[in-house]
């Protein structure tokens, strides 16, 4: 397991939650740090407990035991809309506000922050320009924007009260390949350029290699491998690790041989 | 048919402005009460199937019974404030009509709130926790406004319903469209019933082509729409309220029961006094035993009730002592017991009689029961549907020894056909019916007094007891209305052609009354 350089912004420790009276455990027993700046995917299958892990994070859902940290304070002594108000968050869902223009979407958390007027609307023009899309989409309504635009709009909204933690459950898994490429590749870069922190849930695994600094595995609400993705190719004790890490590997190495064979052609 | 229109408008802007104030508070009340128990049901699934089990239940409950019921509860809660507060209210009119047609209006509202706000798009929901809002900004900023087209819906639905069912109010002494229905019912003026159902059907229209506007404003974000819908609504509410504004203590308020002869009355009365240039309102188609409370509470001032009524069914007598008797010691206990002041008798009973076909009981020489008696057993007679089982046949077969040959029940109309034809000989009858005029009958005197007088008698509030100008107005009415007028004035409103309004009747009788 790897020390974070900076102190963590996010911390779990000895974090356990039950649904259903204390009959189906989602997660038991998870520690875990996220140190300032870092890029953190989590990965599992289904199950695994990783979207109720990050949800402990801004009370959406609250851990039965255990401590969850942000910024060295427990969430717990934050009302839950003042802490999510801090913190970005992007879901698969994305759950854009149908009767509110893209712009009343990017900029509700200032809203209800209570920002001026004119410092609102200035800072989602530059949400807009950040995230590649033109100004003008500002007074559309989200039903006229692609599946692509809108999480991009999910993205800008959530970054529009300058959060510096940004939590991402799954939040390109509805898209096409290349949309999702091109806007995992985009968020990275605003990732870096912004210094955010970012926890990602994901169950694609090659999604995780591409982008995060880190890769935390979930399985059965239990977290079994935390390393940085050289680490975690390089091997791991546990055999279901091994199995996930081999798939990315396999088709770097099948994309290798086939680009290798096309340099030979040429 | 012009006339009857022409009386029907004459009335409309009370009926409509009363229906729409009635309607408009109820629904009002209804939202108030239904959006935070709707909330509540979408907050918490524990409690969300007994509310709308329990709304369901409601409309399961006829309306026109849900209303009645309210009038017993009311008073029971109104004796109640009174023995603990030292002060009662009215439960008569419109407070039971309120409270019925808003428990009323909560099913379509509460559905539709709950369906609308707990279907909506998880996702969005799960967005408006993570950005950050407070349960209350979710509920105003997203909940509501995605869920306000289907709430207005509901919305729809029940302002339609309490609209219909506001015309079942008139029983339960609250005037609206339903007096045009309940009037027209009893003296058989089908214009005026039709008139009743199209103003209230037109109501409900407009109103819910209003609230349509609303909806689809809520729907596409249209502001005009909505301004306009609420504007129009409350312009209609407003201009419904302002001649309520006129009302207060020194209108009277005129009662009657619900038959033609009582609708003639309170016209007769409400004439005169207007003559003393005070403003008037009447209460009309109330049941018996609701128009005598009324006046004891002080929401009637005034109405013509009849001494044996009032002698069997309120002193709960069970004797039939002279008509002079009866009248003095009914004004004696409804002064003591009761505070209400017996003006006097008109001069004419609405009493159970026998009647005969002059000329059959000129040719026998029959002008008394007594003289009856000798021949009856040659003599068939034919009785309403309750006739032969009331005390008041048993006392007079009992005192003058009557035996007929056969005894026949009809329905009222048949029975006066039948003893015009000669089918037979004698039929009990109203004394003050119009039809014993028109088919030349003759009453039969009733030299013991078997049978219990029914003197029409007027009756004041005790609030005005000593009002001058209540009594001036109707002083010269006591005993100034003869038994053929009033018989007359009821078969110009009852007769099947050439029908009278209760209102026509009554001036034809201001000028057929007995000069003092």
């Amino acid at each position: 397991m790897s020390e974070p350089q900076q102190p963590s912004i996010i911390k779990l420790d000895a974090v356990s939650k039950a649904f259903g009276g204390g009959r189906n455990v989602a997660v038991r027993n998870v520690s875990l740090a996220v140190g300032k700046g870092e890029f953190v995917a989590i990965v599992g299958g289904s199950g695994s407990g990783k979207t109720t892990t990050l949800k402990t994070i801004n009370r959406l859902v609250d851990a039965d035991a255990g401590v969850v940290a942000v910024d060295g304070q427990p969430v717990t002594a934050f009302a839950p809309h003042e802490l999510r108000r801090r913190i970005g968050y992007v879901f698969q869902g994305i759950g854009l506000f149908p009767h509110m223009s893209v712009g009343e979407n990017i900029g509700i958390t200032p809203h209800l922050l209570g920002w001026r007027k004119d410092d609102i609307a200035a800072r989602t023009l530059e949400l807009l320009d950040l995230v590649d899309l033109p100004r003008e989409f500002a007074e559309r309504m989200p039903a006229e924007l692609s599946g692509g635009q809108r999480q991009r709009v999910g993205v800008a909204r959530a970054l529009a009260a300058r959060s510096e933690i940004m939590l991402m459950d799954e939040p390109f898994g509805a898209l096409d390949p290349i949309t999702r490429d091109a806007l995992g590749t985009e968020y990275r870069r605003l990732h870096e350029r912004m210094g955010l922190t970012t926890l990602m849930v994901t169950h694609d695994v090659l999604e995780a290699v591409l982008l995060a600094d880190r890769i935390i595995v979930m399985r059965a609400g239990e977290i079994v491998a935390d390393d940085t993705p050289q680490g975690l190719l390089r091997g791991h004790p546990d055999e279901g690790v091994r199995a996930l890490m081999d798939m990315p590997r396999r088709q770097a190495l099948r994309v290798r041989s086939l680009l290798d064979e096309a340099a030979r052609h040429e | 048919m012009s006339e009857r229109v022409a009386a029907a408008w004459s009335v409309l802007p009370e009926y409509l402005g009363q229906h729409i104030l009635l309607s408009a508070a109820a629904l009002a009340l209804g939202l108030l009460i239904s959006l935070p128990l709707s909330v509540l049901a979408i907050r918490n699934a524990r409690i969300r199937w007994p509310v709308l089990a329990f709304a369901s239940l409601i409309q399961t409950v006829p309306s026109l019974a849900l209303l009645a019921l309210f009038y017993p509860l009311l008073l029971a809660l109104s004796a109640l404030s009174l023995r603990i507060f030292g002060q009662g209210f009215s439960a008569l009119g419109f407070l039971p009509s309120l409270l019925a047609l808003t428990l009323y209006s909560m099913l379509p509202i509460i559905r539709n709130g709950v369906t609308g706000i707990v279907n909506l798009n998880p996702a969005v929901i799960e967005a408006a926790r993570g950005v950050g809002m407070t349960d209350r900004q979710r509920l105003l900023r997203i909940e509501l406004p995605l869920a306000a087209p289907m709430l207005m819906a509901g919305v729809r639905t029940a302002a339609v319903w309490v609209i219909g069912a506001a015309t079942l109010s008139t029983p339960v002494g609250q005037t609206s469209l339903g007096n045009y229905i309940f009037s027209g019912l009893q003296v058989e003026n089908w214009v005026s019933v039709l008139f009743g159902c199209a103003a209230a059907a037109a109501l409900a229209l407009v109103v819910d082509q209003l609230l349509a506007l609303i909806e689809s404003g809520t729907a596409k974000r249209s502001r005009w729409r909505i301004v306009v819908g609420v504007c129009v609504l409350l312009a209609g509410i407003v201009a419904a309220a302002v001649p309520r504004f006129g009302a207060d203590s020194s209108t009277y308020v005129i009662g009657a029961k619900n038959f033609s002869e009582q609708y003639i009355l309170a016209e007769l009365m409400a004439d005169r006094i207007r003559q003393q240039d005070a403003s008037v309102a009447q209460r009309v188609g109330l049941g018996s035993a609701i128009a005598f409370r009324a006046l004891a509470r002080n929401e009637l001032d005034a109405y013509v009730d009849y001494s044996g009524t009032i002698w069997a069914n309120v002193m709960l007598r069970t004797d039939a002592p002279k008509r002079d008797v009866v009248l003095r010691e009914m004004g004696d206990w409804l002064r003591r017991e009761r505070g209400i002041t017996l003006l006097g008798s008109l001069g004419f009973e609405n009493a159970y009689a026998l009647a005969m076909r002059r000329d059959r009981a000129e040719s026998l020489g029959i002008h008394t029961i007594a003289d009856l008696a000798s021949h009856s057993a040659a003599l068939t007679i034919g009785g309403d549907l309750e006739f032969f089982v009331r005390p008041e046949w048993k006392a007079l077969e009992h005192a003058y020894g009557l035996g007929f040959r056969a005894q026949r029940q009809f329905q009222p109309t048949f029975m006066y056909k039948a003893v015009s034809s000669g089918e037979v000989d004698v039929i009990s009858a109203f004394s003050s019916d119009g039809r014993i005029a028109a088919e030349n009958l003759v009453v039969l005197e009733d030299p013991q007094q078997v049978i219990l007088s029914y003197d029409a008698v007027v009756l004041l509030a005790p609030a005005r007891a000593d009002d001058g100008k209540l009594r001036r107005a109707l002083q010269p009415l006591i005993g100034a209305v003869p038994i053929e007028s009033m018989r007359e004035a009821n078969l110009q409103v009852d007769r099947d052609e050439n029908k009278s309004t209760p209102a026509a009747a009554a001036k034809w009788l201001a000028q057929h009354l007995r000069v003092q």
